[in-house]
């Protein structure tokens, strides 16, 4: 990292000094304005990755279309996963300002070269997963999002402006979700116990590594790309999680948590980093189904993309 | 295109813009892939009105739209710092007149 710094410092100190002091003055960068090669090379990164976690993660919840229990809990599941899909495409269209083409992103997640929110490789196992998803999942990254509304790029800080109004919805559907489960029988309640016990450390991983360990997060804060740290940010979303789930009767899966009077925060048992990790590296449960699966999609559409594109062609000509 | 036919072809990009209310101006929102204005249309409609935002669209394609470079903008914009003249603020009247 000190040398590609140094090696952008060296590309031009004084646009690179310009540019710092105006995210330090709080103004937004746009598509075609100077940029150090860094703070592309991270905004790429960072926003390719979130792209890809939007569209993959359509396909734990896509698992209970066909069995959701109400016609109208499958409209809302259906309505939820196309906002995903929607988020992946602002995504993307956003990424794309930064100079680098939708199709090639999609290649370098296919390659294994970019990375989508290890949380979407687990499995949803019962239909309380559907209100634990929303509820936890799109909670947490929420915390997360609200944050990167206030991101140091332009298109990037409008895509999640937008996003964030409609992930509300998500999440207050996850959570009236698992209310009426909690209302249900015993069964019911054992079900949205099981999910909240599977889910909770998955989405407080979704954070990332503690801040000492994640190289990232220094210099992407530096360049006003976040503007809150991973422990900061997974903080807030345990202290304003925990009451929720008391409320309705679900126990937190930790029997070391504890709410700290002095801090006014709720200390918890350290995260498995182990299990971080491994999934991060691909042995989580469902990292080869989710990329099976995206590859085969975008496979089996090409056909259909070619003809889309021969039709337009031959109606130009006539 | 025919040059792209062996990649695999995720269509030109157009910008949309959409009219919130009547009356409203067009406001810039993102872009889609499409290949050709209906779709365009079809696909601006599904991503950025799922929730009643707009009650008209505008596409066209991104690589039709002319814009000026960030490092234009002193010679563009400068020139309109000192003509203060311009605004109605500038010109001063005696109490008790009423414009």
């Amino acid at each position: 990292m000190e040398t590609l710094e140094k090696k952008s410092v060296a590309e031009d100190p004084i646009l690179e000094e310009a540019f710092m002091t105006r995210l330090l003055n709080g103004e937004k960068i746009e598509p075609k304005e100077w940029m150090p090669e860094n703070y592309r090379k991270q905004l790429t990164r960072m926003m390719s990755q979130h792209a890809h976690s939007e569209v993959i993660g359509m396909q734990p919840e896509a698992n209970w279309i066909t069995r959701a229990p109400s016609l109208l809990r499958k409209v809302i599941l259906l309505a939820k996963i196309q906002d995903e899909g929607g988020h992946g495409l602002y995504l993307y269209g956003s990424t794309e300002t930064l100079g680098t083409d939708r199709s090639e992103l999609i290649e370098q997640l296919h390659e294994g070269k970019a990375k989508y929110s290890s949380v979407f490789n687990y499995p949803t196992l019962n239909w309380a997963d559907i209100g634990a998803i929303g509820w936890l999942v799109d909670g947490a990254a929420i915390v997360n999002q609200t944050m990167l509304a206030k991101t140091s790029y332009g298109p990037y800080s409008r895509a999640m402006l937008r996003i964030c109004k409609e992930e509300g919805f998500h999440n207050r559907q996850g959570y009236d979700l698992m209310i009426a489960m909690m209302r249900g029988t015993k069964e019911q309640q054992e079900m949205a116990q099981d999910a909240m016990n599977r889910w909770w450390w998955p989405a407080l991983m979704m954070f990332g590594p503690h801040d000492k360990n994640s190289s990232n997060t220094i210099e992407l804060m530096k360049y006003r790309i976040k503007l809150e740290s991973n422990d900061d940010l997974r903080q807030q979303f345990i202290d304003r999680t925990i009451p929720q789930a008391e409320i309705i009767g679900l126990t937190i899966p930790d029997p070391n948590l504890k709410f700290n009077k002095e801090t006014g925060h709720y200390e918890t048992s350290d995260i498995n980093w182990d299990e971080f990790f491994n999934v991060i590296r691909g042995k989580g449960p469902c990292n080869k189904q989710r990329m099976h699966n995206h590859i085969q999609a975008h496979e089996e559409g090409k056909w259909v993309r070619e003809a889309a594109e021969a039709y337009a062609s031959k109606h130009k000509q006539l | 295109m025919e040059t792209n036919q062996k990649k695999d072809s995720q269509w030109k990009v157009w910008e949309v813009f959409v009219q919130s209310k009547t009356g409203a101006s067009f406001t810039h929102c993102g872009s889609v892939h499409a290949p050709d204005k209906e779709m365009a249309t079809q696909y601006a409609r599904d991503l950025y009105t799922r929730r009643s935002e707009g009650r008209s669209i505008w596409v066209l394609p991104a690589e039709d739209i002319v814009a000026t470079q960030p490092t234009e903008a002193a010679s563009l914009f400068d020139p309109a710092d000192d003509k203060i003249y311009r605004h109605p603020q500038f010109y001063k009247f005696p109490k008790g007149i009423h414009m």
